[in-house]
């Protein structure tokens, strides 16, 4: 049933759907926004951490007498203590403050903890010798579907392979940390944070389990981010640093900063799993996937890790006979945090690429393979659509090739594809929306914009609503003192904040419209609030602008509230995606060297709001997606236990110049009744598999794991 | 980083007399794109840093002679944009791998000549020849990126230099800076593998200066450096050669080819170039010299990828030089 609340209709949307600039670009290009990072206040010291040098082993002692005489000391607090068990290089232990940065590194430095060491491990792939360590769990094996051998025997081809892909961090590059000023009974935290409201009840909790604290209230903690530099999943807590800052500011009485470093960044403050896997993989001769086998190993540091959800996408349980074994690699290195689509990109490099890899041994092209099986997603004629639009950005047609078929020459060029999907659905959120008399519209709720597009959205929301401009909203996010809305991360937040703000916004109209039908002498219902302008619909010379319309309010300001999730409040939103890549890149078979030439996306998510800022979620899911499939790997040392390459050096990232042509469709006017769907996860989910596929295209030979470094490409040619 | 004291001084004699003789209580401050990491990490915690900003005599790039002088203090920048360079294709290709703009305005030619290894065991505190409780870390451990020639121990890293094959395959000199006066040494005869802890990767005495390099004519040779490098971002090469090759009559009567990354030095290949002397230049010369290059290399556990990106770069430099 259609309500008030509903999206306007496709003809009546001035601004939704549409491309704008990012509304906060000018601030950021100017230097003017301030991250957490940016914050240094009146008096403010700072801390830094020490960490443990050894990977497993029990703190016997900590000697901060030395670091106590430091030019600068202010004070430190221990986050670990004599006796606690220490289970990976980098682990906090205490921070310590002083009156400058450099006096905090000399203090850091200072001190002396020592440790009864343990036996540790820190490697992952190889599974027989991790069991050998007695560092191997196996997980329960699932069985789904057909009977497996009656789908062996029907199967005319099979492929058995071994993929896989390391460990990698979020590396944020604004690195994870706060500034805390605790005067009196109120604590200000600037955190670089992806959950604004959620942040108050997690410091308190942390901090009244200080018994020299005492109970602290979670409403004495008020959380400032107006802008946060990169999270993917990797900063919803207040974390262990984010407590001992507050300690440090209650203890000395200044406002502290402790912002983590790179290295410690990239060892402890981020980790997506691993995934190796043997996978088996059958079809019948026109094609018909019947059977999928898997035995799967992975880590994401001491806790292990549970299965990959494989197969990934073609994962019917009436057609397809599957079979999926997982270990469980419990490993000394820093713990795994939610990465973009937890658990998903690992799962579709161990489905698309044997995927590939069979179609290969069919001798058909990927393309007709991938839409051959639709019928065991969930959604084949999204998947059927934007697997045809994709290919045709990319020029699959021409371009394509069968496997190894890529003439004369070292650098050889090839395709490859992907398919993916998401929930995405919209997080609890309240907004209020004001009304002023002077014309001015602001949102407020407690969300917070990680960089993605949160204050150009809810800006489009309002301002579609009310008839007016971009420019003409103000956005007040950013703050726990504002409407609570939900922590970012799962794509919740798009679907979330545009529902509470739009339902906030026509019932702030609706009040407004009330006060206007009195001086037009119409009715409210009659009233339409379009171009700047209120009107009657049934007569538009009964009109005024909107400023003047907010005169009429006198000395009043108006306050529309909304929720989400609201039954009564419209069909606004949903969840369930689906979305195709393909990758043309060019190899050259001498020097093991992959370079990107294009990747095409077709993504889609229901009601696009803001066409530019949801393509530039696309965009950067593919970047980080080239990062992953061809540079980053976290690199651990075994005989020492410690990650070597924490740096931006080695940790490797790609430039401009290394990421291709990215093309980027968004489905528009196919599912926009289904309303606002999130977009954070699902792009960044085929990258490594489509460039993966791409890669064996050009090569001939599947090139195992990620990234697909030289040497592992030379390897697989050598081993063909 | 550990606290130091900084001094600037106007000439060179007086930045020579600040070092210390005994290594690691000084450093010397170029452009700082490689000291300043290293202080921050506290692998180099000297007590003074001396900066070579104001020596006016250290910058510059000229003809000199019938060759080039290269100031120490030029940066990667300066070289690329001097005319006076020009004619020496093989160096400016080295220059051009260093894709950093960063990197280009800060780094200097002779700091580029003298960064410390790339290592990550160095990089992360395990000292030079990277051990731990006296064990080496390198044979067992992490070493795509280590030597695969000249490693047969106790060191292991390569030699992180961009522009040294070039240089030494185009026979240049360096002049050297010390308390008691200047000498003159081959840019070959700077580096060393180190066979114990009391050794650096370079030959230069803890209170010499490089002050200028001196690159001959390159007029009668053809050059060229094909650099293995795995993004277009600044970023380490896997491997270079820099092959500088003399023709007579469509042959090559003498060649220098030198390979960058593979070794604790820059590493000169007497085979490679005997392979291609009396031969054509061309890829398939090219090739038989780049693996005569490799011949007697001897991979560690993870880096054989090395040999054959070795043979590939001396066969694509010598086929651009041809």
């Amino acid at each position: 049933m259609a309500t008030k609340y509903d999206w306007p209709a496709a003809e009546d949307r001035s601004l939704i759907g549409k491309r704008h600039n990012r509304v906060d670009g000018p601030e950021k290009a100017r230097g003017d926004a301030k991250y957490s990072y940016d914050r240094n206040l009146d008096g403010m010291l700072v801390a830094r951490l020490v960490t443990s040098k050894v990977p497993h082993g029990r703190i016997i002692g900590i000697d901060t007498s030395a670091a106590e005489k430091v030019k600068g000391y202010k004070g430190h607090v221990n986050i670990q203590n004599v006796g606690d068990e220490i289970q990976w290089a980098g682990s906090e232990i205490l921070a310590i403050c002083a009156d400058t940065e450099e006096h905090a590194r000399d203090a850091a430095a200072a001190v002396n903890v020592h440790f009864e060491t343990l036996p540790h491990w820190v490697k992952d792939e190889d599974v027989k010798k991790a069991g050998e360590a007695n560092r191997v769990k196996p997980a329960k094996d699932d069985t789904k579907g057909p009977d497996l051998d009656e789908a062996w025997k029907s199967a005319d081809a099979t492929v058995e392979g071994y993929y896989g892909l390391g460990v990698i961090t979020h590396c944020c590059l604004e690195p994870h940390g706060q500034v805390v000023d605790w005067t009196g009974d109120e604590i200000t935290v600037y955190a670089s944070t992806q959950a604004v409201a959620r942040i108050p009840a997690d410091l308190a909790k942390g901090l009244s389990r200080d018994e020299s604290i005492g109970t602290v209230a979670a409403e004495s903690v008020h959380v400032i981010t107006p802008y946060m530099g990169g999270g993917f999943g990797s900063k919803f807590n207040i974390d262990t640093w984010g407590i001992a800052c507050a300690k440090l500011s209650k203890k000395t009485g200044k406002p502290v900063k402790l912002m983590l470093d790179r290295d410690e960044e990239l060892k402890v403050a981020g980790g997506r799993p691993s995934d190796y896997g043997n996978i088996k993989i059958g079809a019948k001769k026109d094609g018909t996937l019947v059977a999928y086998e898997s035995e799967t190993w992975s880590t994401g540091g001491i806790a292990g890790r549970g299965s990959p959800p494989v197969p990934y996408v073609y994962n019917n349980e009436e057609r397809l006979a599957q079979k999926a074994r997982h270990l469980n690699v419990s490993t000394n290195i820093g713990p795994a945090r939610a990465w973009r689509a937890p658990n998903h990109p690992q799962a579709a490099v161990l489905t698309m690429c044997p995927m590939e890899d069979l179609a290969a041994e069919l001798d058909m092209d990927p393309v007709e393979f991938f839409k051959k099986n639709a019928d065991l997603t969930a959604r084949p004629e999204v998947y059927r659509y934007e697997i045809d639009k994709c290919a045709e950005m990319i020029g699959w047609k021409d371009n394509w090739h069968k496997r190894g078929d890529s003439g004369a020459g070292p650098v050889k060029r090839g395709l490859g594809l992907s398919l993916h999907t998401w929930g995405g659905r919209p997080h609890d959120s309240t907004c209020e929306v004001r009304i002023q008399p002077d014309g001015g519209v602001s949102v407020n709720m407690a969300s917070q914009d990680l960089g993605v597009g949160t204050y150009t959205t809810l800006s489009v929301i309002a301002a579609e609503t009310f008839g007016l401009q971009i420019p003409d909203i103000t956005v007040n996010i950013g703050s726990s003192r504002l409407p609570i809305s939900g922590a970012s991360g799962g794509s919740t937040t798009v679907g979330g904040t545009t529902a509470s703000t739009r339902r906030a916004a026509v019932n702030a109209l609706d009040e407004l419209k009330s006060v206007v039908a009195d001086s037009l002498g119409v009715d409210a219902d009659d009233l339409a609030a379009k171009g700047g302008k209120i009107f009657a619909k049934s007569d538009t010379s009964k009109s005024l602008s909107w400023t003047d319309a907010c005169k009429k309010l006198g000395n009043r300001t108006i306050t529309g509230h909304g929720k989400q999730p609201d039954r009564n409040g419209g069909k606004l939103n949903d969840s369930g995606v689906g979305g195709v890549q393909m990758a043309d890149v060019s190899v050259d078979v001498e020097t093991g060297i992959v370079s990107i030439n294009k990747i095409a996306a077709v993504q889609d998510v229901g009601l696009v709001i803001c066409l530019e800022q949801c393509e530039s979620q696309v965009y950067g899911s593919l970047i980080q997606g080239v990062a992953w499939a061809l540079y980053e790997e976290s690199i651990y040392d075994q005989t020492t236990g410690t990650m070597l390459n924490p740096d931006m050096e080695f940790y490797k990232l790609p430039g401009a110049g290394d990421i291709g042509e990215l093309e980027v469709h968004m489905v528009q006017n196919k599912y926009d009744d289904r309303g606002v769907i999130g977009i954070g996860e699902p792009p960044a989910i085929s990258p490594g598999a489509a460039i993966s596929n791409a890669v064996a295209n050009a090569i001939g030979v599947r090139v195992p794991t990620l990234p697909l470094t030289p040497d592992r490409v030379l390897a697989a040619l050598e081993n063909a | 980083m550990q606290n130091f004291e900084y001094i600037a001084p106007t000439n060179t004699l007086a930045a020579a007399q600040a070092l210390s003789p005994d290594a690691g209580v000084t450093a010397v401050l170029a452009g700082g794109t490689d000291l300043v990491s290293l202080l921050k990490q506290r692998v180099e915690t000297p007590t003074r840093v001396v900066s070579l900003r104001n020596i006016s005599a250290l910058r510059g790039i000229s003809k000199r002679g019938g060759g080039l002088r290269i100031g120490a203090m030029a940066t990667v920048e300066d070289l690329l944009g001097s005319k006076a360079a020009a004619p020496y294709e093989s160096l400016l290709q080295a220059a051009r791998g260093i894709t950093a703009p960063q990197v280009r305005a800060m780094g200097t030619v002779a700091g580029d000549l003298l960064q410390r290894p790339r290592c990550w065991y160095f990089r992360n505190g395990y000292g030079l020849l990277a051990k731990s409780e006296g064990k080496a870390l390198v044979p067992s451990g992490e070493n795509r990126y280590h030597a695969i020639l000249g490693n047969k121990g106790p060191a292991y890293f390569v030699n992180a230099s961009s522009l040294a094959p070039a240089l030494v395959s185009l026979g240049a000199t360096v002049s050297v800076a010390g308390p008691e006066g200047e000498r003159e040494m081959s840019v070959a005869d700077l580096y060393r593998i180190p066979s114990s802890d009391a050794e650096r990767e370079n030959t230069l005495a803890p209170n010499e200066i490089v002050t200028e390099i001196n690159v001959p004519s390159a007029s009668g040779w053809s050059t060229a450096t094909y650099e293995v490098r795995q993004r277009q971002l600044l970023d380490w090469p896997l491997v270079t050669a820099s092959v500088a090759l003399r023709m007579r009559g469509g042959k090559v009567s003498d060649a220098r080819v030198v390979l960058g990354h593979v070794a604790p030095i820059p590493w000169r290949s007497s085979e490679a170039e005997t392979a291609l002397k009396g031969n054509a230049a061309n890829e398939s010369s090219g090739a038989e010299a780049g693996k005569a290059a490799v011949a007697a290399a001897t991979p560690l556990s993870q880096n054989k990828a090395k040999v054959q990106l070795s043979t590939v770069a001396v066969k694509r430099a010598v086929a651009m030089a041809g």
